[in-house]
């Protein structure tokens, strides 16, 4: 982890304390606890997008796979939240490998595709097996989250244990791009050819991304699960997953950190713009489009910018 | 138009302002989806819930005390339904709330409105949004239920000899309960589903499920699903050459489905609320007079026919301003009133709340229509 | 199941099939230019759809209504272009697709606004009767359809083989930088690209309107399926995205029919996605291309 890092991380820490200290409203702290999970599948996300160089357009089944398996498992087979939580893991890392080997050998646009087909055969996996997943109707009445007789109960609870979640994967993630495998991912976005042939193993390294991805937004999912007590398909389609490429690509491409503050934006903006009305659908678009215009290489990337001159 | 907008919220504000300076406003929230892929629900819904604000104020108020009216949109998504009955409650100290609209969005706000203990009367049909009552002590809903839709059409079907039906429903919230509830039912009315076909929400042909039900030797075609699938099913089925009656849901209420689905529409069978036949009701019909006023005044404002949906959320905020004017700015006992209401004449039906029952309505609720000449006509009530 | 139901299951597939094509055409033509993907190519159809309704619901003929409604979006794709794809210096294509989402929900939003959010429908262009053939029915506009895509087809193929521009955009395809080392004007081509794209969609929206209906989202929905059709049938290969929307229509139209309709945009998806394992650039695509 570089000095950077250290410093991001400190500032993060401290932001999301002074806020569990001021916030009281539990409306602020359920917003913030979304935005903690979106943090989640961004930053996992930008370890896939900006260090390994691989688009995904179907996330949002790896956040159904977390939501969907805590919530049945909890609800209908009688398991406590954590056990659930770890067997969801496992299925999305497993789903990872089985989508990931044969699609990760295609690139740009046919990984979009593929990536996106995969993500729709879930969602439509859900809308068809009523007597699994109940359908379009979805299933309500989860637990919420704990351990034995603790669970979270106030919001503030749950803002607090959302984004401890946040800010671990956030250190694994920074850990794991200054280990080996990071270094051996940069020099695989740099050129692939390059990186074959002095020695990175292509395939594993970006199969290694995939994963990492898939389960911090399994993990996400599960939370989201928890957290809201009901689920249904209509979370889990195509328009989140592109939601959550948005994040990773407006915050900036380049660093995780671009990731996260993708995920606080797109995150809070929606409940920003409430005041603008039936505007807000505009409002939004425009925003998106300023951002890629003015900053192209993302919010993050703008300001290492400035910062450098 | 923003600019519009913007004069007339900040006169708005200057007449509630100068007019009710003394009383504190009653804070009601309202939660729709005004945009997304239920839009077209929540579009008449919000125009509805402002119509009647506009004219409650104009009225006077509330004994005296303004009508605030807080509308949230939720896009159809149930994260954004969260943060948005989160803020009404939790920062807008709303005393009840309207809506959502859709079943799904309910259901994944039923448990912050029992913690928070502030009553929610939905416009959304699902019945799980009301039962188990034990669990459901803050929540109600107006629209009718879907299992009484389906009974209705099912007495319809029996009268008429029809034994062997195929089912053709969407793959979203509504057509799946709709599909659970005609999959329920049929056997209790000896009537036997011969064929079972889905389609997605957005698909634009259903020829081939048709194809495979034209072959299943169905007497009767029921089709329950949202826009725009309500429109291109008689439309297919009229091209495939298929001549057996077709029945919808009650979400065929709006007449510009019927426009869409051309000459195809006529004939089609379906349970509704009787605000779509208004005029066409005898002078000594109870609901009557409110079907026909808000009918006339809908019409009249927003230059668009009337439809059911708007209804519905007609019923839900009348239910809290009476409420209001009865027992004052009290979140229990709102919803200890609405709870005791009887005899309420809404659009959707004559209203008999209970504890056990939080939604009223009986199958009554609902007479049979049908579509004559392009337009929508009484075929029994 | 009888002859003759089959053959009706291959018609609806020819019917919606011949949608998706004409969608996927307008993804080609920018992808050649540009190599991105555009994410609006679905919203310039809703738009042509949704104008030329509006146009035809003001009493207006529907051959103008048609030629408007293309020229208004096609006007719009230009402008788009300039406004939004053009100012960006060095295009990083991660940006530019973002920049075509950011541009797809200000479409949507905008067409809520000009036209509300009922769906609107326009008259078919040859009646409602059907046309019976060995005891299948098929619906007239198809023809329409399908004759529009096919025209579309052949002029883009004339187009790109012998006229000079059309040359000009291919080299732009296969290697930009060398396209512009020999003079040819690259950002005129891409300014090309978006227009005639924008308006074969919005060709295709028009066309297409009488048998889908239309409102302001129903975009997303052909976006997506012309892009799959786009992607199987190789990208940057017109011929290949009609074929590969046509294979998509039949293969839904099929399994709904004949195995399950809960399933049958699954099958569809999956049998491109294997497509894909086996040959990852495309059923007609060539390696050369990205």
């Amino acid at each position: 982890m570089g000095r950077g890092d250290r410093i991001g991380l400190g500032a993060l820490a401290g932001v999301v304390a002074l806020c569990g200290f001021l916030v009281d409203n539990p409306y602020y702290l359920g917003v913030l606890t979304f935005v903690g999970m979106y943090v989640l599948v961004a930053t996992g996300l930008s370890l896939l997008m900006g260090y390994a160089g691989q688009i995904s357009l179907g996330h949002a089944a790896f956040f159904a796979v977390g939501a969907y398996t805590s919530g049945l498992l909890t609800t209908k087979a009688g398991f406590q939240p954590v056990p659930a939580l770890s067997i969801a893991l496992a299925l999305a890392g497993l789903l990872a490998v089985l989508v990931g080997l044969p699609t990760l050998r295609l690139r740009g646009h046919y990984l979009a595709m593929a990536t996106l087909g995969f993500g729709e055969i879930v969602h439509i996996f859900l809308n068809a097996s009523v007597s699994l997943t109940g359908g379009p109707s979805g299933f309500g009445g989860i637990p919420s989250l704990g351990i034995g007789p603790l669970s979270l109960e106030s919001p503030r609870a749950w803002y607090i244990a959302t984004w401890a979640f946040s800010i671990s994967a956030l250190v694994l993630t920074l850990n794991l791009i200054h280990s080996r495998v990071g270094r051996a991912l940069r020099t695989l976005h740099t050129g692939e050819v390059a990186a074959s042939s002095v020695g990175v193993h292509v395939a594993k390294y970006k199969l290694y991304a995939f994963v990492w991805s898939a389960l911090l937004a399994c993990l996400a999912g599960s939370l989201y699960a928890h957290f809201v007590t009901f689920v249904s398909p209509s979370t889990f389609g195509l328009k989140e997953s592109v939601l959550f490429v948005t994040m990773v690509v407006v915050g900036g491409i380049s660093s995780v950190w671009g990731a996260v503050i993708g995920a606080v934006l797109l995150g809070l903006l929606p409940e920003v713009l409430r005041g603008f009305r039936d505007y807000d659908i505009l409002v939004y678009g425009g925003i998106l489009l300023s951002i890629m215009l003015f900053a192209p290489q993302g919010i993050f990337g703008a300001l290492r910018g400035l910062l450098r001159r | 138009m923003f600019r519009k907008g913007l004069m007339l919220l900040l006169t708005v504000c200057l007449a509630v302002s100068g007019a009710y300076a003394k009383k504190k406003p009653y804070k009601v929230g309202a939660v729709f989806a005004i945009t997304g892929p239920a839009s077209w629900l929540g579009e008449p819904e919000r125009n509805t819930v402002q119509m009647i604000a506009e004219q409650v104020n104009r009225e006077g108020g509330i004994n005296g005390h303004p009508l605030e009216l807080i509308i949230e949109d939720t896009a159809g998504d149930e994260t954004r339904t969260v943060n948005a009955v989160n803020k009404l409650i939790n920062k807008d100290k709303v005393l009840a709330i309207v809506g959502p609209s859709r079943s799904g969005t309910t259901l994944a706000v039923v448990p912050i409105v029992e913690r928070a203990k502030v009553p929610l009367i939905s416009c959304a049909a699902a019945e799980a949004i009301v039962s188990p009552p034990e669990k459901r002590k803050w929540v109600f809903k107006t629209p009718q239920k879907d299992s009484d839709a389906v009974i209705r059409i099912y007495e319809h079907m029996k009268k008429h000899g029809i034994t062997k039906i195929a089912i053709i429903t969407g793959t979203t919230g509504f057509g799946a309960q709709g599909r659970k509830q005609l999959k329920k039912y049929a056997p209790k009315f000896g009537i036997e589903i011969v064929a079972d076909e889905t389609y997605g929400p957005r698909d634009t042909d259903m020829t081939p499920q048709l194809t495979r039900i034209k072959a299943s030797g169905a007497q009767a075609v029921v089709n329950w699903s949202i826009v725009p699938a309500q429109s291109i099913v008689p439309k297919n089925m009229r091209q495939l050459g298929m001549t057996i009656p077709l029945y919808q849901s009650h979400g065929f209420g709006n007449i510009k489905y019927v426009k869409a689905a051309g000459e195809a529409a006529e004939g089609i069978i379906f349970p509704c609320g009787r605000l779509l036949i208004a005029e066409q009701l005898p002078d000594d019909h109870p609901q009557k007079k409110v079907l026909v006023e808000y009918k006339r005044a809908y019409e009249k404002k927003f230059k668009e026919p009337v439809s059911t949906f708007g209804g519905h959320a007609y019923d839900a905020l009348w239910l809290v301003i009476n409420a209001l004017k009865e027992v004052g700015p009290d979140r229990a006992k709102i919803r200890d009133y609405i709870e005791h209401v009887k005899g309420f004449v809404g659009t959707g039906g004559i209203f008999n709340f209970s504890p056990e029952d939080h939604n009223g309505l009986t199958k009554d609720a609902f007479a049979i229509l049908t579509v004559k000449n392009g337009k929508f006509a009484l075929l029994e009530d | 199941m009888s002859a003759s139901a089959l053959l009706q299951l291959l018609f609806s597939g020819v019917t919606v099939g011949s949608i998706y094509a004409l969608t996927a055409l307008g993804f080609n033509l920018i992808y050649n230019a540009t190599g991105i993907i555009n994410f609006a190519q679905g919203e310039f159809v809703m738009l042509g759809g949704m104008t030329a309704a509006w146009l035809a619901g003001m009493g207006l003929p529907l051959w103008f209504s048609f030629v408007v409604s293309v020229a208004l979006v096609a006007a719009l794709g230009a402008s788009f272009e300039r406004l939004c794809i053009h100012p960006l210096r060095s295009p990083q294509i991660l940006s530019l697709i973002m920049i075509t989402i950011a541009g797809s929900i200000l479409f949507r939003g905008a067409a809520m606004f000009l036209w509300g959010k009922q769906t609107v429908y326009l008259k078919a262009f040859s009646g409602e009767r059907p046309i019976r053939f060995l005891g299948a029915a098929l619906h007239p506009q198809t023809l329409w359809v399908l004759g529009t895509a096919l025209v579309i087809t052949i002029c883009l193929h004339l187009f790109l083989r012998y006229t000079l521009l059309g040359k000009a955009m291919r080299a732009c395809a296969s290697n930009r930088t060398a396209a512009r080392l020999t003079g040819i004007p690259v950002d005129r081509i891409v300014l090309l690209s978006f227009t005639l794209s924008a308006g074969i969609g919005a060709a295709g929206g028009v066309v297409v309107t009488p048998i889908t209906l239309m409102d302001y989202q129903q975009g997303t929905l052909l976006g997506l399926k012309g892009f799959s059709a786009a992607v199987l049938g190789g990208l940057g290969n017109p011929n290949g995205a009609v074929a590969a929307g046509l294979m998509i229509g039949a293969l839904e139209s099929l399994s709904a029919g004949l195995i399950s309709s809960h399933y049958k945009d699954a099958v569809a998806l999956v049998a491109l996605l294997a497509v894909l394992c086996f040959r990852p650039e495309g059923i007609w695509g060539t390696t050369t291309q990205r």
